[in-house]
């Protein structure tokens, strides 16, 4: 008796996992066929040749790591993503931060401005990239310049700084990180505008009544209580910027030349150019690993400058 | 009375600063809406017309690029691809995730906590050229150049930050109310029918706004999943013009103002919500 009944009790909690688990279960499904494959199949392709097409797959071992610790190229690439990074760490992110202490007080057409600085933000990287390469353009017909950038400098007279901006290799990463950083700030600028806005008054009138001026409150009660939200909006930089390569494609393309290249545009040649799927999986492991080590050293940094 | 100077002056001081403040932010606001502008005003132009007539407003406003991006340059294909994938993206990934989140925060079973910390994981984890394997699987699954297939890649995007949001959400709906509709009756579907979904009304508002411009603005696996003009969304179809025809600017200029109009009048409607939600996102966070 007690056996059976036992027996119908389990029967019923067995039916209610199993109701329960069917909640999860397209989450599951969907994020296992899509994710976690996925996640297997880059590694395990990582250790193969293979041309995406043929049915053997070479197995290779480390080899595509090896050749990719001496692969000039991909740590250029390395570089221009760094560069642009450090760009958008600097100047993307003082200007948000200008930008939010300028709206943080009672001041006209506030509503106006953030919808502004959030507009660039909406856009699709595609959109971006094609109306500044527009504005950009080096072009010529008859004496007047295309683009509309060169055509302003001729006719302030400024003709030294005409330039073929985005195929000189010299500016062209540039005029990438400043357009990255104008799609970008506005990102920051909310987040910091939302941070500024919970520090608490109080605050502020105490070091008035010490005597404080606006410089040294900012530095004293301002910077400290925005630490936590500037660490989100470093991290959150640093790992957009890193990983950031549609723009590329839209304002160059994916041209033969190297000098615009990021990591992941290296991993969308070797996977469609050259056809090489394992070094293209073995790139995106070397890259995410790397990606994971600065947010971890990121985050040590940041423990450390809240004990301090 | 004496008083009276030193008041203009600290007043004249104050308009001086409050100057200075407003000719930096609209200095910003030009160089945001300017580029805007331009592609606006670039898009009435011909061909003939547009390297080198440099004025503010073209003499002769050409509405036509728009009508021969539509027709001929596909753009009616493209917008009415990326109006389908945006809506089907969303609803799957609101229906998917809260039932999702729904019972983590609410239901017990064995190896709850184990899926839970999958999804989580998932987000810390970056996963730079996930695609090249993505790509990949889909051929091999038969679902490459095919519509439900690029729907299900941008419904797995989207799913653990919804599935992470919902949850915080519905872990603070009161047991006495979830007690009550049980009592009545309820089962564990009408209770995140008619408790669950209602109250996380907010959180969901925020899913399908960022869910629906990260669908509508996505390139990448458009590019590599959907080979057929026909399937092409917006972003795909624009890079596809530019790329392919000797580029004729006032037409590539109308396809991208094709492109964002319809995220840029969504945005000035729902702005409100945008910035609260982004605002309250990164300070959680």
């Amino acid at each position: 008796m007690s056996s059976a009944q036992s027996k119908t009790l389990s029967g019923h909690l067995l039916k209610d996992y199993l109701s329960s688990f069917s909640f999860i279960l397209p989450a599951v499904a969907i994020f296992v066929g899509f994710y976690i494959i996925p996640f297997y199949e880059i590694f395990n392709l990582s250790l193969h040749d293979w041309n995406g097409i043929s049915a053997g797959k070479t197995f290779v071992g480390l080899e595509n790591f090896q050749e990719l610790m001496g692969d000039v190229i991909w740590w250029r690439s390395m570089w221009n993503a760094t560069y642009i990074t450090l760009i958008a760490l600097t100047f993307q992110n003082i200007l948000a931060f200008a930008l939010a202490l300028a709206c943080n007080r009672a001041i006209h057409f506030k509503g106006f401005y953030r919808l502004v600085f959030f507009l660039p933000p909406v856009l699709s990287e595609i959109v971006v990239g094609i109306i500044w390469r527009w504005i950009l353009n080096s072009g010529v017909q008859g004496n007047e310049n295309i683009g509309l950038l060169n055509y302003l400098l001729n006719a302030v007279g400024l003709h030294d700084l005409i330039h073929n901006w985005l195929s000189d290799p010299n500016t062209a990463l540039t005029c990438i990180a400043v357009v990255h950083s104008w799609k970008g700030f506005g990102w920051g600028f909310i987040i910091l505008l939302a941070g500024l806005q919970t520090i608490d008054r109080r605050l502020y009138e105490a070091a008035q009544v010490d005597g404080a001026n606006s410089w040294s409150t900012f530095w004293n009660v301002t910077i400290p209580m925005m630490l936590p939200v500037i660490m989100v909006v470093v991290v959150l930089t640093i790992l957009g910027s890193m990983q950031s390569f549609v723009l590329i494609l839209s304002m160059v393309g994916q041209g033969l030349v190297y000098h615009t290249e990021v990591p992941v545009t290296r991993i969308l040649s070797a996977m469609t150019v050259t056809q090489r799927y394992g070094y293209a999986c073995a790139q995106g492991v070397m890259f995410g690993l790397i990606l994971v080590m600065v947010s971890f050293i990121i985050k040590k940094l940041s423990d450390r400058m809240k004990q301090a | 009375m004496s008083g009276s100077p030193f008041f203009n002056k600290y007043r004249l001081w104050r308009w001086f600063k409050s100057g200075v403040v407003h000719v930096f932010l609209m200095t910003v606001t030009l160089t945001c809406l300017f580029p805007l502008f331009w592609m606006v005003r670039s898009s009435l132009m011909t061909q003939e017309t547009v390297f080198v007539d440099k004025a503010i407003f073209p003499a002769v406003w050409h509405f036509q690029n728009y009508w021969v991006a539509w027709t001929e340059g596909h753009f009616g294909i493209y917008f009415l691809n990326s109006l389908v994938y945006t809506v089907f993206v969303v609803i799957g990934i609101v229906l998917i995730s809260s039932l999702a989140a729904f019972a983590f925060s609410r239901l017990h079973f064995p190896g709850k906590n184990f899926f839970f910390y999958m999804f989580v994981a998932a987000m810390m984890i970056p996963l730079p050229g996930s695609f090249v394997p993505l790509v990949v699987l889909m051929n091999k699954y038969h679902l490459g150049n095919t519509r439900i297939g690029y729907i299900l890649c941008m419904i797995n995007v989207g799913l653990p930050l919804s599935i992470l949001l919902l949850k915080t959400f519905f872990d603070k709906i009161p047991s006495d109310l979830e007690d009550a509709a049980r009592i009545d009756g309820c089962s564990k579907l009408g209770i995140w029918r008619h408790i669950a979904l209602p109250f996380a009304r907010p959180a969901i508002a925020v899913i399908v706004i960022f869910s629906s411009l990260s669908v509508w603005n996505e390139y990448i696996l458009a590019m590599l999943l959907l080979n057929d003009q026909s399937l092409m969304p917006l972003q795909r179809g624009v890079m596809y013009f530019a790329g392919s025809h000797s580029v004729d600017y006032p037409l590539l200029m109308a396809s991208l103002t094709i492109a964002a109009t319809p995220i840029v009048l969504i945005y000035l409607v729902i702005q409100k919500h945008i910035i609260r939600g982004l605002s309250s996102g990164a300070i959680v966070g």
